[in-house]
């Protein structure tokens, strides 16, 4: 999605998994690339997985929500169900902003 | 599974869900787990897991105490499990969201063996994990008619709650069978009861039915076959002393009717049962003896004194002494244990030595409710029982006891002058004539021998009063 840089010592990566392209994932993806450009620009990844074509790959990370962002990279994993319309939360949830 | 088909009339929807409610503790889980092992085991339909409590691991583990394999079941493909582990503190919640990837897994998991039956367990897990129950609520309605839709038949299992069946009213979308299980302590005894609350487009048996979990799964007693519609034979059965077959104008007992013993203390009741139990077996028929007060090896040396040799036919298989206190367990798992007993070594006679013990193991209403079911079970497959009772000091004979009873001996202790003697006589023998005599016996070393009557001016002598040899 975006190039990752890699002199950058904390680096993103982020994966999202949707079921097809229901308009609840597409607006995910969107709402994804949006925040991150606006507050991670250049130093993250966005993966994205689609569980209708490999869905093996939910049990590895426990996910049961679509959509259901993961984040992988900086340690420790957080987890963010939902469309991510909520951009406040999404900070939150990221480590991005502190908890209220 | 043992009685749950018989209760269900028939077993479960087929292409429809199934609710398995209860406490902690109750044995929903294993129920469930349970249905689908048999189901494959059985029915070779293989079975899907979803297990949001315990990981994949910990249901081996539990399975294994009720003698299932499910490493085996995996391996040849009868058996899918995944655990869903759902950690609220580390679920941030932002927008819309559905559990399509829940329906991903339950899919794979299903197609991976063509799956026909499904547990999920506990589902409802979900509401602590996930704050908007509404969506929650509207998925479960949808992965509910997705099951419907895809013909397996399905079961939940929920936790009870204290407002309705379930804590988070499952029962709502599961509408077509619900099952609740129940673990109650009563008088520091504990029972485990099953009921169906609800079965569309069937009929069931209602009530509460007691259940047992033992190493070789579930079992349910049900109740309702207490239809008397049980085969009557003409056989007889030997008694095991003459004297007493001679008293019964058939020759003995009738074979597959329930005979009951009753007397005071030391009047000989265990010895009579042991003397009808040695007869069976000496013709070969296989018999199990239910003894509550005794040693297999006690009853074995005492009997010994009195001529008769158990352990011949112990040896030969032909006679199985069950031995226990009464109250190791609860009235239903005396009951349990008679119906594998009979299951397993398909006996033609049944001693119970005696019955009275289990008075203080429930109310007389619960222990009438077991021995009419002890006997049921007896009479359905033709089994002459043979029950011992222990007559109070009071002298008040059991009337909820005799009721169930075809033949009734008495024995009793005659004190007179100085000197105590035996007696026994046949309170009733339904569907034959028998004598009305009080008979005297004694017990020596070749056991129970009837007396002959002795009549005197003033009626019949017994003990010293007795004509001398060459008197008469």
């Amino acid at each position: 999605m975006s190039e990752p840089i890699t002199d950058d010592p904390e680096k993103w990566h982020l994966r999202l998994y949707v079921a097809g392209k229901s308009d609840r994932c597409t607006k995910a993806v969107a709402n994804l690339e949006r925040i991150c450009e606006e507050h991670l620009a250049g130093r993250y990844t966005i993966e994205i997985v689609d569980l209708l074509e490999r869905p093996q790959l939910a049990k590895g990370e426990q996910i049961v929500a679509i959509p259901t962002l993961v984040r992988q990279l900086p340690p420790p994993v957080r987890k963010i169900i939902g469309d991510l319309s909520d951009e406040e939360r999404v900070l939150i949830g990221l480590d991005l902003r502190p908890r209220p | 599974m043992r009685g749950l088909d018989e209760v269900l009339n028939g077993g479960l929807p087929s292409g429809r869900a199934t609710l398995v409610a209860g406490g902690p503790g109750c044995g929903k889980s294993l129920l469930a787990l349970e249905i689908l092992v048999r189901g494959y085991e059985e029915f070779g339909e293989p079975g899907v897991v979803l297990t949001f409590e315990e990981t994949e691991q910990e249901l081996r583990d539990d399975a294994r105490s009720l003698g299932f394999d499910l490493a085996r079941l995996e391996a040849e493909g009868g058996l899918a499990m995944d655990y869903i582990e759902v950690e609220r503190d580390r679920i941030e919640q932002t927008g819309e969201f559905d559990l399509e990837a829940l329906f991903i897994r339950l899919q794979l998991a299903i197609d991976s063996i063509g799956a026909k039956r499904v547990v999920l367990d506990t589902i409802e897990v979900l509401f602590a994990a996930l704050d908007d129950t509404a969506v929650l609520r509207s998925e479960l309605r949808r992965l509910f008619r997705w099951l419907k839709e895809r013909h397996v038949v399905a079961i939940i299992t929920a936790e009870r709650g204290d407002g309705g069946l379930t804590r988070h009213g499952l029962e709502e979308y599961v509408s077509d069978c619900v099952i609740l299980l129940d673990h109650r302590v009563t008088d520091q005894l504990a029972t485990r009861r099953l009921r169906i609350v609800k079965y569309r487009g069937s009929v069931h048996g209602t009530g509460e039915f007691p259940f047992l979990i033992d190493d070789t799964g579930f079992s349910v007693l049900p109740i309702t076959s207490l239809d008397l519609d049980h085969p009557a034979s003409d056989d007889p059965v030997p008694s095991g002393v003459a004297g007493l077959d001679a008293m019964l104008d058939l020759g003995g007992y009738y074979r597959g009717s329930t005979v009951m013993v009753s007397g005071a203390a030391g009047t000989g009741k265990s010895i009579l049962a042991a003397h009808f139990a040695a007869a069976c077996c000496a013709r070969g028929e296989c018999t199990v003896l239910l003894a509550f007060e005794e040693s297999p090896a006690q009853i074995v040396r005492n009997l010994r004194s009195v001529g008769l040799d158990l352990a011949r036919y112990l040896a030969d298989g032909t006679l199985r002494i069950h031995a226990g206190r009464p109250s190791q367990v609860g009235l239903e798992s005396h009951l349990l244990r008679l119906y594998k007993l009979v299951d397993e070594f398909e006996p033609r006679n049944v001693v119970i030595d005696p019955i009275t013990d289990f008075h203080g193991q429930g109310t007389t209403l619960d222990v009438k409710a077991m021995l009419m079911r002890m006997v049921d079970l007896l009479k359905r497959r033709n089994i002459t029982g043979l029950f011992t009772s222990i007559t109070p000091a009071t002298g008040a004979e059991d009337p909820i006891v005799s009721s169930l009873i075809d033949c009734w001996i008495q024995l009793r202790n005659v004190e007179l002058r100085g000197e105590r003697n035996r007696s026994i006589h046949v309170v009733k023998s339904r569907g034959m004539g028998h004598s009305n005599q009080v008979r005297e016996f004694l017990i020596d070393d070749a056991g129970i021998r009837l007396l002959d009557v002795a009549l005197g001016p003033e009626g019949v002598l017994i003990g010293r009063d007795r004509p001398k040899a060459g008197e008469t």
